[in-house]
């Protein structure tokens, strides 16, 4: 047992690999190696969401100048030491606004999650757990809110709600419902069809409690690796809102309204719109490097 | 070099796994010679390195294995450390490689005759007229009715059995010095089994291929190979011709193997003790039918007809190949199929037809240990949690004395109490199987139904099982209904047996009748195709050397 | 064939939830868009003014009937008038339709394109290093903003480089950047799927066997493994139609091209109820169709697939 079997190297190699260049040699791995390996990369994606975090919480800690008001004579100053990525066409230090605008899209992107997860979650659990009726009619509501373009179902909610950062996030949540109903639902009709499922009523359980102790563990760590995948998309999401003029209204130091609003200035002062940006990416690239890994360290 | 005319040598032969930072030596110093026209098993379990074995031969290794000592030659040709492009051309053309499994290694979306057809365009032959007539041959050469027709079939139109034929096909379609059969026959029925290995052996005798045969069933091996090789961690641990080492094994580990083997070893057939014959009966299924529909309008009776008693203490095995109905009947013991007809008493308690909350109350006196010990347990409990679940379930004693109980049901399937707070990923699956029936066992059920509960282990791990459930059954009085596909199995741990095939049961009666004078014709093609039942000595008793000479 | 009318059906059901709820939503609701627009006092409309105006917008009729009238409407490919200009609706689509095709066509040839160029070679190189960059390459590109690239693309091809002119550019220049800002969020996801499908396939026994007949690892590749790889792709293929419609909103947006997109984001700003509302049940028609044919391509591409469309077999063993 200590030493690894042929046979769980080879299993272990049947999954895809992850390391380029195996021209259809599959790589045998154990269990043992998939679990210890330490990913920097993972790391480096929890720090920079640490970082973002920190910002979100304490921006002043991080940026004193202040994000709103700005002095006109240090108009459109290319990045430097004083203003680390410059400053806007009012003076306004950039590094502070990015800095203050973690907060509007981590809490968005959480609003978004949260409804996403909740209202998701349930509605693939419940058509997942019991068939019929009740089953299908979810999942043609499902089948609803995938069949309109995500950005297009989004406007539609907006349109009703009003514009604002409180309004894009639950817009952006709503089209995330039908990913996460599906997902759920899939995972709990895997797990109920599994072999400890039916071993599980074969000793006496009862269906609830076969649902509590089974098959909701062991189906919602996909759902769990889904929320930060969707975390990453959310921000996205949120900034694109804003960019489109839908989301928080200026001067808010929002992320999207900020490279809206250095749109004008491209020709001239790149800054404005690549730092705000790269932050973005920074941030979108770490929640989906997280996500993997969480289903990564799932698979067994 | 050698005595005789070799066709594959192999010295001295070391393979690492880059595992992380780690090397981890699977192969260490292998040496084996395989001459003309001979058969060669390289027997082991797993893990023994039988498959790196043929994989460092053909240049297979998986991505991060390598060869890190010794030499492989074909013939006089030194293939050690040829690169891929180099040894293209010797895979298919000298070396065959007739695959494990037949269901996934046919490439779904292709038909037949172009898969078979694959081996010769890969190797040039540019004529499409030659080609395609050439895989006709083949196709009708290994026993395929109307090749024309299966041709331009796709691999799912076909038996496990045809598919197979196919990969012979294609892996003879050059002509191969060499065929490497890879655990060839190991998910196939006994009877298909057979009439593979024979087609097989026929194709060696006709083109004076050598085949080396990797295999963990020692049975199959001692039937039809001339020499054997018994590998265990990546070591040889004993080679020579095969009677002589069946007649004396000089190593432990043969030794062991050979006792385990379940067709090869002794067996003491166990019959029914008079008293468990008069007690009323654990189980009585009568008349059971059961139909799935097919189609429209069209039914497959899985169940057709089938009864059976088994006395109280006593394993009854119901056995058949695969497709035969026996798993169905289980999960109608178990209330997890509703039958269309018949009954099913338990203790004289009729349970078909109950509701839920009746059956779940019955299942207390009825449990179930899975083929898949993988599968069949929660990987996020821990064994002591898997083991209490059923008290759990049945609010049996507070919390403090289920896992008391638990501890002890773990105690007497001969686990170390450590294990108690592991997760069935730390386990191996002998021990996951022992977990399983400690769960089956923690109610005292009367009846335990184990469907193909010990063939997916090793057969040094299965005869342990084997022998931990008749220990048990002892102990506690507890009867068996045991699906298996594997009358050796079923000899060894059933006092009585049912024959099923296509939903009916076509012999029931004692292991030793049943065995011994088997009075239908199925059970006797059944038995008759159980390798390692043939007299040793083969029927074309050959050596080596002589087979060389022309 | 009861398959097939079974999907259609189904894809029928979805479509007309889809309508009913975006009826219910954006056309019943109260305080709708002509009142916001009409009321407005700088107009100066009188009470009768402004119910003949709803009158001749159909607002004034029960909503059961309301319903029907707007669902035969729609049917006969009239989707109403746009409160903002009162051109009707199917107009304005028809006029933005071909800008807005040429942009998603051209995205989605090129996204195939890269896709497919980037899922292949990371596959077949030789280096590892080249492997493992390419295989980051999706995950990169699915997390960066539409609208983001889009803008770094001019400044870096237009304001840096001087390569593509962004004022009055030709036709086919003008092109160039908004394609490749469609085109790399659409490719992302299409090479994350080819690249799983020929780790996964490439891992199954049968690609196996072909090495051991000796074969290479492009002949395995392009005669083995794409064929297998083709249906996960083209479903996701079916799904993207979403991703290219909200890309060409972003698209148009930032490069300031006329399209469905354009028309999209100027309806929303200016509470365009109307044109949205085509806008997004056109979308959902289009998205049900591609995806109904991909599900009726599948017993095409997959020969198990046809024998299971005809009759389920009921296996046991």
């Amino acid at each position: 047992m200590s030493a690894p079997t042929e046979q769980s190297i080879v299993a272990g190699g049947t999954e895809a690999s992850p390391s380029g260049g195996a021209r259809f040699a599959p790589r045998a791995r154990t269990r043992a190696e998939r679990r210890r390996r330490v990913r920097p990369t993972v790391l480096l994606s929890w720090i920079v969401i640490a970082v973002a975090v920190a910002w979100a919480i304490a921006p002043g800690v991080f940026a004193p100048a202040d994000p709103v008001a700005g002095n006109a004579a240090d108009a459109l100053q290319a990045p430097g030491a004083a203003h680390w990525f410059g400053t806007d066409a009012t003076g306004r230090d950039m590094y502070s606004r990015v800095v203050h605008g973690a907060i509007h899209s981590l809490s968005g992107a959480l609003i978004a999650v949260s409804v996403g997860l909740v209202v998701g979650t349930v509605l693939g659990v419940v058509a997942g757990a019991v068939d019929g009726v009740v089953s299908e009619a979810i999942m043609r509501l499902v089948d609803v809110l995938l069949a309109i373009p995500q950005l297009l179902l989004m406007l539609s909610i907006i349109i009703i709600l009003g514009f604002g950062t409180a309004q894009a996030a639950v817009a952006v949540g709503i089209t995330s419902i039908a990913a996460f109903a599906r997902l759920a639902r899939s995972e709990v009709v895997r797990v109920r069809r599994s072999d400890y499922v039916e071993a599980a009523y074969a000793s006496g359980g009862r269906r609830v409690a076969v649902l509590v102790r089974h098959v909701l563990p062991n189906s919602l760590t996909a759902v769990v690796a889904l929320a930060a995948l969707q975390f990453g998309t959310a921000i996205l999401l949120i900034s694109t809102l804003g960019f489109l003029g839908y989301g928080a209204p200026p001067p808010t130091p929002e992320w999207g309204l900020m490279i809206a609003e250095g749109r004008n200035y491209v020709a001239t002062s790149w800054w404005l719109t690549t730092l705000p940006g790269l932050v973005v990416v920074a941030v979108v690239i770490s929640a989906n490097r997280i996500s993997s890994a969480l289903n990564d360290r799932d698979r067994r | 070099m050698t005595a005789y005319d070799s066709v594959l040598t192999v010295r001295d032969l070391s393979v690492a796994y880059t595992v992380g930072r780690n090397s981890l030596e699977v192969l260490r110093g292998v040496d084996l010679e395989l001459g003309r026209g001979e058969v060669l098993a390289v027997v082991g379990e797993s893990g023994s390195g039988k498959t790196t074995t043929a994989q460092a031969v053909t240049g297979l290794l998986a991505a991060n294995g390598r060869v890190t000592g010794g030499t492989v030659h074909l013939g006089d040709t030194d293939i050690t450390g040829w690169s891929d492009r180099r040894m293209r051309a010797v895979r298919g053309a000298r070396i065959g490689w007739i695959p494990q499994d037949p269901v996934t290694s046919l490439n779904p979306v292709k038909r037949i005759g172009d898969t078979v057809a694959e081996a010769l365009l890969i190797h040039r032959w540019k004529d499409a007229a030659a080609r395609s007539r050439r895989v006709i041959d083949l196709l009708e050469r290994v026993g395929i009715p109307e090749p024309a027709r299966r041709a331009r079939q796709f691999p799912h139109e076909l038996s496990g059995g045809m598919r197979q034929r196919v990969l012979i096909a294609a892996a003879i379609a050059l002509e191969p010095e060499l065929l490497i059969a890879d655990e060839a026959t190991s998910a196939l029925d006994v009877t298909v089994q057979r009439t593979i290995l024979d087609l097989i052996d026929d194709l060696r005798r006709e083109n004076g291929t050598s085949v080396l045969m990797i295999t963990h069933d020692l049975a199959v091996a001692a039937d039809r190979a001339d020499r054997l090789l018994v590998l265990k961690d990546g070591r040889v641990r004993e080679a020579g011709a095969t009677d002589a080492l069946l007649a004396a094994p000089s190593d432990d580990y043969t030794r062991r193997l050979l006792a385990d083997a379940p067709s090869l070893g002794d067996v003491t057939v166990r019959t029914v003790p008079d008293a468990a014959r008069t007690a009323p009966p654990v189980l009585e299924i009568a008349g059971l039918v059961k139909e799935f529909p097919v189609g429209r309008g069209e039914v497959f009776r899985a169940v057709d007809d089938v009864s059976l008693r088994i006395a109280p203490g006593t394993t009854h095995a119901i056995v058949g190949e695969s497709g035969s109905g026996k798993t169905t009947t289980a999960r109608i013991v178990l209330g997890f199929t509703a039958p269309d007809a018949g009954t099913v008493r338990l203790s004289g308690t009729d349970i078909t037809g109950l509701g839920r909350e009746e059956m779940r109350v019955q299942r207390r006196r009825v449990q179930m240990v899975y083929q898949n010990p993988f599968a069949s347990l929660d990987p996020r409990q821990t064994v002591e949690q898997i083991v209490a679940e059923p008290l759990r379930n049945f609010r049996l004693g507070a919390a403090p004395a289920r896992r008391a109980r638990a501890a002890e049901l773990v105690e007497q399937v001969a686990l170390p109490s450590s294990v108690l707070g592991r997760r069935p990923s730390e386990l191996s699956g002998g021990q996951r199987q022992r977990v399983a029936i400690a769960r089956a066992l923690v109610l005292d059920p009367e009846l335990v139904v184990l469907d193909e509960a010990v063939s997916a282990l090793d057969v040094t791990v299965q005869a342990q099982l084997l022998e931990l459930l008749q220990r048990l059954q002892d102990e506690r009085g507890v009867s068996y209904l045991f699906i298996s596909h594997d009358l050796a199995v079923v000899r060894r741990i059933s006092h009585e047996v049912s024959v099923m095939r296509r939903g009916r049961i076509v012999e029931q009666g004692p292991v030793s009748d049943v065995f011994d004078s088997p009075a239908d014709a199925y059970t006797r093609s059944l038995l008759d195709a159980i390798p390692g039942r043939r007299p040793h000595g083969r029927a074309t008793p050959t050596a080596p050397a002589e087979r060389t000479t022309p | 064939m009861r398959y097939v009318l079974g999907r259609v059906a189904q894809a029928a059901l979805v479509l007309l939830i889809a309508f009913t709820a975006a009826f219910v939503l954006l056309q019943a609701m109260p305080g709708d868009a002509i009142m916001i627009k009409f009321q407005n006092p700088e107009l100066g409309l009188s009470p009768e003014q402004i119910a003949r105006i709803r009158e001749s917008y159909g607002a004034d009729v029960p909503l059961v009937a309301q319903y029907g009238h707007t669902l035969l409407g729609f049917l006969g490919g009239d989707f109403g008038y746009s409160v903002v200009s009162g051109t009707p609706v199917s107009r304005l689509i028809a006029d933005a339709l071909p800008n807005t095709l040429v942009l998603a066509l051209s995205g989605f040839v090129l996204a195939v394109v890269v896709a497919v160029a980037l899922a292949v070679t990371a596959t077949l190189s030789r280096f590892a290093w080249l492997g493992t960059a390419l295989r980051a390459l999706p995950s990169l590109f699915v997390s960066v903003p539409v609208f983001w690239l889009g803008i770094m693309l001019v400044q870096l091809f237009s304001f840096q480089l001087g390569l593509v002119s962004v004022i009055n550019p030709g036709p086919i220049e003008g092109l160039i950047l908004p394609v490749l800002t469609l085109a790399v969020p659409i490719s992302a996801p299409l090479a994350q799927i080819l690249l799983r499908s020929f780790d996964e396939i490439g891992a199954q026994p049968f690609v196996a066997v072909v090495r051991a007949r000796g074969a290479g690892a492009g002949w395995v590749l392009g005669r083995n493994v794409l064929r297998n790889a083709l249906l996960p792709t083209l479903t996701m293929a079916g799904l993207l139609f979403g991703e290219l419609i909200g890309g060409a909103v972003v698209t148009e947006t930032v490069f300031g091209r006329a399209g469905i997109g354009r028309i999209t984001e100027q309806a929303v700003s200016q509470q365009d109820t109307p044109v949205l509302q085509a806008v997004v049940l056109l979308s959902a028609l289009v998205f049900v169709v591609i995806n109904l044919v991909v599900d009726l391509l599948y017993p095409v591409l997959d020969p198990r697939l046809r024998s299971t469309v005809r009759g389920r077999k009921a296996v046991s063993a």
